[in-house]
């Protein structure tokens, strides 16, 4: 039955940029309207195409960073200096422009209330974007799933959603903690270096909890995430992981 | 077709060789859906079951011992990237399934991680596909796939199984694991089938 409401066929659709968002100097959150939007689940992406003058398309992933219960749709981009398509994300759209994406993709990397907990959202830098959509949802809905957060950013002013994710602090049933890996403030109480397997063991769960585990990031953080949570014993079944980027092969 | 405002975009120089949507990246990216399994060789092996006389395996170091292929082609992903001239090597899948006389139509690849993706036999036969354990002159890497994958290059890169055990041969198809999120069922990026009903 899940399969079935699965396939639909996702048709090209347009959206107005209703407002653009520096998160860091290189990330900015694009929110759109979009009149007929079928909804989505918190976790997964859309497909963006652009078209230049002559013709030319070409088209891109990104997260969604709002939850299936917010009013509006918003992508979280982060701009690569070589690439096509997020330095015009980020550099050039602004608000009344219409863009045209398909979606929403991806059933794996998702999560619903009923699934269970408690829940371990592992993030390393913009990967923190589809975490957020699953936080936003697990307040919006009240769930009372216990949730704990792992961010890992270059330093505190690298790291997006910061105020958001102070507020979410706040919640009796969310623990955030956050490393910073190349510089922090000197009154930083937080994590600093690179995850291990003695961070992961700090800031997440214990293996006889049963957690289920969201990790995403560059290849490398997510590797290294996934493989200690599985030598904590963590099961492997129950982590999901999502990956951006390449090993530079 | 809608302009994009503002929007110029590059073009690749050889675009004979990038379906459509696609752009070229050097880099080699990595997706998986769970963490990386880390099988030992010396409990690897490489099964076709299902619609055969009896199912047939191979060690690691009998696959090590079959006639390997040196092959360079291109590989696209459904997430848009599409890498030139990816240096394999590997063993052709006509050396299995020669040796696993069936009249299965289908094929359900598995992995250690649970895995799992389909492929309409045919497009295994005929030096179209592979069992490769390496890229580039070096062991695959364990986040490419390694110890050894199933290569298809002429589908979708997600039909090219990482971790591969095996194939389960079928009479019917059967979607598995992104076919049944709603990626498409047989995945031609010349078509751009990446989703169902593409």
């Amino acid at each position: 039955m899940e399969r079935a409401a699965l396939l639909r066929r996702l048709t090209w659709q347009t959206g107005t940029v209703i407002s653009t968002t520096f998160e860091t100097p290189r990330v900015k959150t694009i929110t759109l309207a979009v009149p007929d939007w079928r909804g989505h689940r918190a976790g997964q992406h859309l497909d963006v195409r652009l078209t230049a003058p002559d013709g030319y398309q070409t088209e891109r992933s990104y997260s969604i960073a709002t939850a299936p219960t917010d009013e509006y749709l918003s992508l979280t981009v982060e701009r690569l200096d070589d690439g096509e398509v997020s330095p015009y994300l980020v550099d050039e759209l602004r608000a009344g422009d219409e863009l045209e994406f398909r979606g929403p993709v991806g059933g794996h990397f998702v999560w619903d209330n009923d699934f269970g907990g408690p829940l371990f959202l592992v993030a390393g830098g913009s990967g923190l974007v589809p975490l957020r959509s699953m936080l936003r949802y697990h307040r919006a809905i009240g769930s009372r799933v216990p949730v704990r957060v792992l961010c890992s950013a270059r330093s505190l002013e690298l790291l997006i959603y910061r105020e958001e994710l102070m507020e979410m602090a706040t919640y009796d049933l969310v623990d955030v903690s956050i490393t910073l890996t190349r510089e922090a403030p000197s009154s930083w109480r937080g994590y600093r270096g690179r995850i291990d397997p003695m961070l992961l063991s700090m800031a997440g769960w214990a293996a006889d909890q049963m957690p289920l585990t969201y990790i995403c990031g560059p290849t490398a953080f997510v590797e290294t995430a996934a493989a200690g949570l599985v030598a904590l014993g963590y099961d492997a079944a129950r982590i999901r992981t999502e990956r951006f980027g390449g090993t530079g092969v | 077709m809608a302009v994009t405002r503002g929007f110029v975009g590059r073009r690749t120089a050889d675009s004979s060789r990038v379906p459509p949507g696609q752009y070229v990246t050097r880099d080699f990216p990595v997706l998986s859906a769970g963490p990386t399994p880390y099988t030992p060789l010396d409990a690897w092996d490489f099964t076709i079951r299902g619609g055969v006389d009896r199912p047939v395996s191979w060690s690691w170091t009998e696959f090590q011992a079959l006639p390997h292929e040196k092959f360079t082609v291109d590989i696209h992903c459904v997430t848009k990237w599409t890498k030139l001239d990816m240096a394999w090597s590997g063993v052709s899948l006509d050396t299995f399934l020669d040796a696993t006389p069936t009249q299965a139509a289908y094929a359900l690849a598995f992995s250690d991680g649970g895995y799992t993706t389909n492929i309409p036999l045919a497009d295994l036969r005929g030096g179209r596909a592979w069992v490769v354990d390496e890229y580039d002159g070096r062991p695959l890497d364990p986040e490419h796939g390694g110890p050894a994958r199933l290569l298809v290059p002429h589908l979708y890169f997600w039909k090219s199984a990482k971790w591969i055990r095996g194939l389960d041969l079928r009479a019917a198809d059967q979607p598995g694991f992104w076919e049944m999120f709603g990626y498409h069922n047989y995945g031609d990026p010349w078509k751009e089938q990446r989703y169902y009903g593409d």
